[in-house]
Formats: structure tokens, sequence, C-alpha cells
């Protein structure tokens, strides 16, 4: 892309030209117990493909993070592993993607249990026209459980969990429309994290945010670590860097390179993933 | 921009006009303010006449040049008008309702300025509003008891006037009452026997002993029923011996006496010795008995009671049948309906189906509700009253086919509206729930349908605003010029469906257009038409209102 300044981008020229090229996928990555494979994925919208060929473990109660430039397929791949791309008429996929071992294309998998098992945040935050605490308790009150003890608990828990708690204790239910932008993003997340999923999904979860509830955002997802997996879009370097484990470097749907955050940073394989992570071209 | 350039480049005014738009503002304003005035000043004069009906006006006793003389309300004044070719002119002039039909043959009567002698507002001058005949203006002269002259001249008449009245129209009011009342109750039960005996011998053949047994019954009841009916007979008639003879002479403009019995007489005021307070009161018992009372003398007169109860009552059965369906319509055109060549065809079908002349679903509803519905209800459910005496119970025109026919009428509106408000729910809440592992119902119900609800309510409120003031599809399906029985009232099952009704909007044209004595009439047709747009406000603000907490609860103000 950028052959001006003496740096010729091989890899991303070859993509570019729709050639396929091998992933970089390191060893430190191969060595954790994955909580979700992604295993040889192709996804067309129509006739035009939007991933090829993504072949990726996520590792298990870790926080991974999708980078790469706009429209290279982060926002698709992480909408594939529950299967919102099902709503899309037109997207037809090959490959497939198990989650603690059960495919999840199967075509006896049902999708409505599957998505039980994991939870979503998306880029802008959409709470339901409904109170604080019914927003919390959706999946359980969709599940049937209205018993007010396991709600309550369910609450709570899930509050605390994505520091609202102390906020919101007072007004419960009043209605979630109400709150910041900040809390509304992190009241998706307890609304995420209150079925206890396997996988946490976050689309770009801090995009539409000020630098302050940005910053409360990352805080949690700190705290996060190590008790949920978490897959995470992100178009912030800097968030990727200070917030991951892991770190996957995606161009034009393909996995160009994927390892440690620390490695991906500071000693990439690829010149590409470098001139990526540092700025100097995306 | 370039500093070489000498000087600097200056905009002209024709560009600035066109480039500021300023034309377009005046342009657009303009159409607002005209639309808007023309709104407002009907609205103006809906309220300015409708308000103003009750108002006593005062009475003046006018004489003419060849010795004439009327007595009564100006209600119109007219300027000259110079002869032209074809049309003769005439000088200034005035319409007077005289209420002196029974002496002139006229309710009214133009007045010539040039011929008039003099003009007085007589203290006593007294209007008389009958229950039947129309007004009556004049003079009070005596007050008869039978032979016996109770009191004599204005001022005493009045005094006596005011002491008897009241308690002589409660007593006719009560007959009224027994005779409406009371004597068609006996009516219903001994049709309802009649019925038993007929359905008695549908079941189990004509000879049967249950047929026996019924007729039986009808007997007895017949019976029952004659003596109850000579003891309201007994009843009527003692009310009526007492106010029998009671009468008010007056001297009306024209200089005939006219005796008008005490028991016709509704109500009686002096416009020219009424104070304020008095006026006042006198407009707010008239409105009092408009909003109360049934109508008479065909519906020129007395209230409209029985018109608001049908136009409220079907308004609402129409929103409640068209709410339901239309949600669920468009719910599927929306949520469930794939895109394609028959989606759109459908909703083009539906968004022309607005547009049909409201007639045709009245003849629609006659067709289908009535004469096969209806019928079909008859023939499985009302055999025996049809067998009786011939007479449809739902195979023709009532208040339940009418909601209907209203309620097909504004589906259009409802499901384009619902359309709207369902595709104005964010994606992202869709998404937001389905990711949560909710099912796509469970997203429709839960997240979809109360967010889009205000939506909903607009569509809603607009159904009923278009249905409430309809009136030609009603001719056909159930509305009738009188129909003093209400859809509810105490005889079992409580609720009739099937009755005929009476409705505000064709009161208008029925009182306006169709009345014997529309002159006098024109009043009341703008009282109804004021009282027809107030039901709608109170109803559509009735609607935002709720719309405006539902918005409050379900809709973000952040995003």
């Amino acid at each position: 892309m950028n052959a001006v300044d003496g740096m010729p981008e091989d890899r991303l020229l070859a993509v570019a030209a729709g050639r396929d090229v091998n992933a970089e996928v390191h060893d430190t990555v191969i060595q954790e117990p994955p909580v979700l494979e992604i295993d040889r994925f192709n996804l067309w919208y129509g006739a035009k493909q939007a991933l090829h060929r993504i072949t990726m473990p996520i590792p298990l109660n870790k926080v991974t993070a999708l980078v790469g430039p706009s429209g290279c397929g982060k926002s698709t791949l992480l909408r594939s592993v529950n299967r919102l791309n099902d709503l899309v008429q037109s997207v037809r996929i090959t490959g497939d993607m198990r989650l603690n071992g059960d495919s999840i294309y199967d075509p006896r998998m049902d999708v409505i249990e599957l998505r039980k098992r994991m939870g979503m945040v998306f880029q802008k935050p959409n709470p339901f026209p409904m109170s604080i605490y019914e927003n919390v308790v959706y999946s359980l009150r969709i599940d049937g459980e209205n018993n007010r003890g396991v709600l309550d608990e369910v609450c709570e828990r899930s509050l605390r969990g994505s520091a609202l708690w102390d906020e919101v204790k007072d007004r419960l239910h009043e209605s979630a429309l109400g709150m910041s932008g900040g809390q509304q993003q992190r009241l998706c997340i307890a609304r995420a994290i209150a079925a206890e999923p396997e996988v946490l999904l976050l689309d770009e979860p801090c995009s539409a945010l000020d630098p302050i509830a940005t910053g409360k955002i990352e805080d949690l997802i700190q705290e996060l670590r190590g008790q949920y997996s978490v897959l995470m879009v992100t178009h912030n370097m800097q968030q990727a860097s200070r917030s991951s484990d892991y770190t996957a470097f995606m161009y034009l749907g393909r996995l160009i390179e994927y390892g440690a955050t620390t490695d991906i940073f500071t000693k990439p394989m690829l010149r590409e993933t470098e001139a990526y992570v540092t700025g100097r071209f995306g | 921009m370039n500093s070489e350039r000498p000087g600097r480049r200056v905009r002209s005014g024709h560009a600035t006009l066109t480039a500021y738009g300023e034309p377009w503002i005046w342009l657009t304003g303009a159409s607002l303010v005209t639309a808007i005035a023309m709104i407002v000043g009907l609205l103006a004069v809906i309220v300015a006449r409708g308000a103003t009906t009750f108002w006593p006006v005062p009475l003046e006793q006018v004489r003419v040049a060849d010795g004439r003389g009327v007595l009564g309300e100006v209600a119109e004044r007219e300027p000259a008008v110079a002869e032209t070719t074809g049309s003769s002119g005439h000088g200034a002039r005035r319409l007077i309702r005289t209420g002196d039909f029974d002496a002139t043959g006229n309710h009214y009567e133009w007045i010539d300025d040039d011929a008039i002698v003099e003009t007085l507002r007589p203290e006593w001058a007294t209007v008389v509003e009958r229950s039947e005949g129309g007004r009556l203006h004049g003079v009070p002269k005596r007050l008869l008891h039978g032979e016996e002259v109770v009191a004599e001249g204005a001022a005493d008449v009045w005094t006596a006037f005011i002491a008897q009245h009241p308690a002589i129209r409660r007593r006719e009011r009560q007959a009224q009452r027994i005779d409406k009342h009371d004597r068609g109750e006996l009516q219903r039960r001994l049709r309802a026997a009649r019925l038993e005996v007929v359905e008695a011998s549908l079941a189990h053949g004509r000879d049967s002993r249950q047929v026996e047994e019924a007729e039986a019954r009808e007997r007895s009841l017949a019976h029952d029923i004659g003596d109850k009916e000579r003891a309201l007979d007994a009843a009527t008639a003692r009310l009526r011996d007492e106010n029998a003879g009671w009468a008010i002479e007056v001297e009306t403009g024209s200089g005939a006496i006219v005796a008008v019995p005490l028991a016709s007489v509704v109500r009686g005021w002096q416009p020219n010795r009424l104070s304020l307070a008095g006026s006042i009161g006198l407009y707010l018992s008239r409105w009092g008995e408009f909003l109360s009372d049934d109508p008479r003398e065909a519906n020129s007169a007395g209230g409209v009671f029985p018109a608001i109860w049908g136009t409220v009552v079907m308004t609402l059965i129409m929103a409640l049948f068209v709410a339901p369906f239309g949600v669920l319509a468009a719910l599927y055109l929306r949520e469930y309906a794939g895109s394609g060549p028959v989606t759109t065809a459908v909703r083009i079908a539906i968004n022309n189906l607005a547009g049909v002349p409201s007639i045709v679903y009245g003849a629609f509803g006659l067709g289908f509700f009535c004469y096969v519905l209806g019928a079909g209800i008859d023939d499985v459910f009302f055999k025996a009253s049809l067998l009786a005496d011939g007479q449809p119970t739902f195979g023709t025109g009532g208040l339940l086919w009418a909601s209907l026919t209203l309620a097909l009428l504004t589906l259009p509106v409802v499901i384009v509206a619902t359309e709207e408000a369902l595709s104005a729910v964010p994606n992202s809440m869709r998404e937001g729930s389905y990711a949560c592992g909710a099912g796509k119902w469970q997203t429709i119900r839960r997240i979809v349908l109360p967010r889009a609800l205000p939506g909903i309510m607009t569509g809603l409120i607009l159904a009923m605003a278009r249905g409430a003031g309809e009136v030609a599809p009603l001719m056909l399906v159930g509305v009738k010029k009188v129909a003093l029985d209400l859809p509810f009232d105490g005889t079992f099952p409580f609720i009739h469906p099937e009755r005929e009704f009476m409705h505000l909007a064709y009161l208008i044209y029925d009182v306006g257009f169709q009345s014997p004595n529309s002159q006098a009439a024109r009043p009341m047709v703008y009282t109804i038409t004021f009282l027809l747009v107030a039901i709608i406000a109170l109803l559509n603000v009735a609607a935002i209102w709720l719309r405006s907490r539902l918005r409050r609860r379900f809709v973000s103000q952040q995003f």
C-alpha cells in the first residue's frame, strides 16, 4: 500500500491482489486451551467474499482483540460466532466454528440455545426499552425464569460485575433509557454476563463513548479477564495493547498475524503488522 | 481568495437571494399560513356559531306599516341590494324568528327596514318552548286551570307559571317514562314468551307437549301483563288528569291569543328581563338538556344524548377491532414476510385501500356483514325471532356492523402507521435481543412492540378521528334518524350490539338538510358540529396523552 517510504507491503499487496496468504499464528496462542475454535471459515455476502479461510483458536479465559482497518471483516467474524449473520439475507458460509467442542454451524445446532451460551455487546449502547432491572435479567426472563430471588441475585451479581451496581442500585426500576451513554454500555455488559456466557463478544464497545466512559469500560474489561473468555473488536491500538492478552491482525477478510499482545505490539513477525500497529498504515 | 487580483469579488443581489433561499421561506411560510388560516377560520365559525345557539337573544316587537306586528329574535340582517337585470333588488331587511306559527303559519319572516313603524322591547315578552310545535313568542295573558282563571296580567301569570310548571312538567315526564320504559319492558317480555313458543315448535314439532307448555306460559304471562298494563294505564291517566286543564294563554306578535297546555311546555323565559346570571343559568340549563336528553321534533330540538352515546361507543368498538387486526397484519408484513414482488404488491394494495370511497365500504358492510354474516347468525341463533315476526336481529344494520365496517375502512391507516413505527425500531435493539438468545416472537413481544407502541397509537388516533367523522357508510349499516333505545340498557343481556343507533355526524346531515323547519334547525346544526368536533378532539387528546406516557417509558431521549 505504502511503498513510497521504502516499506514494501508484500503480503498486503498480495492480499489486495486477491491471492491467499498464510496467517502467522504464534505458538503462544496454539499452546493455550481454546474455548472457541474457528476452522477454515469462509463467508460471502452474495457474490462478495468477506472472510477467507479464517482459522484461529480463541484462548479460554483470556481477552483476545481483533484489530485491522475498516472493512477487514472483524465485525463480520464476531457476528458469525453467535450466528447473528443468519439474519442477513444472502449470507453464505463454509467451514465451521466450535464452541467448547460443539459445532456452531451444525444444522442440528439450535441457534437460540447457542446464543444463550454467549453474550454480546454492540458498538452503540442498545439498552432495551424497559427498566434497568429488566434489562439485566432479560436473558433469564426469556428463559421463563420468574423467581424473584434468583432474578434479584443475578441482577446484583451482574451489575457488580459490570461496575455499575453502586451507581444504579437505588433506581433499578427506572427506565434504562435515562442513563448516560457509558452507563448504558456497562448495562449492556451486565446484560451480556447475566447468563454466565462461555464467550463474551465485544464489538467496538467504546467507539460511541467519551474518553472517561471508555476508561471505565477498559477497566471493566481488565476485571473480566480471567473470569470470562472475551473476543473483542477494536479500532483503537492503545485499547488493544492495554486490555487484551492476545491480538489478531486482520486485513481484507484474511487473518494476517495472531499472537500474544506484547509480541504483536513489540516484536511482530511481519513488517506489515508492525506498520499497522504503529500507525504507519491503515 | 487570490491576493494578486485587484479588489474583492462581491456577490450580486440576485445570487444572494437564490443562495439564501429567501423566496422559498416566503413561499413555504405563506402556504402554512394559508392552511392555518383556513383551519382556524373553520373552527372559529363552528365554535362561534355552535357555542352561542343557547344564549338567550332579546325579543323585539316590530310593527310594520300595513298594521301587522311580529314579536321575535332577529336572526339575520341583510344590507340593501340594488336592482340589476334579472333580479329585483330590495332595501335593507331583517329576518325575524317570529315564533308565531299557530297564527301565521310561518316560523320566520323577512321584514323590510323601511316598512318598520316602530320597534319595542316588551318587558314581558316570553319564549315558550313547547315539546311539540316549536317555539311560541308572546306576552302572557292568563293562566287557566280548566274554567278557572288562576292569574291574569303578565307579572301575575308569570309568578303562577313558575309556581305550577315544575310539578306539572315532572308529572308529564313521569308519564312519558312509564309509556316508553315500563310499557316497552312489558312488550319485550311478551315478545320473549311468544318467541319461546316458536322456538319450542321449531325444536319439538308443532303439536308437541313443549309447545303446549310454552303456550300456557305465554297465556298466563299475557294475562299477567294485561293486569300490569291496566295498572300503568291508571298511573299515567292519574298523572295526566292532574295536569289536564292547566294552560297558559299568550298574545303573540300578530295579536292572536294562543293557549298552551302547561304539560307540553318544556321551559319558558323572558329574554328582555333576564339578568346576566339568569342568562348564564338558562344557557347552562339548555346545554344540559342538549347533552343529556332525547331529541324532540324530528331532532331539531331537545337533546342529542343517544347520538353522543352512539358516536363514542361506535368509535371505541371500532378501535377495539381495528387495533389488534391492524397491528397483527403490519407485524406479519414487516417482521415475517420476506421482501419480494408479492409483499410489495400487498403493501401498495393496502395503501390504495385507504383511497377507496367510504360509501363502497358501506355497501360492502351491508352486503357482507348484514346480509351474509348477520343473516347467518340470525339463521342459527335467532331463527325464532325471524319466524315469529319477520324481524331480523343481526341481519340488518346495527352498532356492531357499523363498527366493523369502519374498522375495515380505517384498517389501512393503522397498518401503514404500524409498519412505519415497526421499521423505526432500531435494528440494534433487535440484534441485542437475539444476541441474548431471544427468539423472534420474544423479541417482537418484549422489545419491538413496546418500543413501537407510541407510533402505533398515532395510527390509532388518526383512525379514530377518521372513523368518528364518517357518515356515508354508516347510513347503510345501522345509523338511524331516531333510535332512542341505546345499545346498552337494563334488559338482558345488557349489551345489544345488533341495535340501530344514532350518530352525531349523521345528525348534522339529517337536521341540517332533511329537517322540515331547516331555518330553525340551523343553529342546532352548528351546535352538533361543535359537539362532534369537541368529542373527536377529546378522544384524540386522551389518546395523545396515553401516547406521550408510553413515549416517556419506551423511547429514549438520548438517541
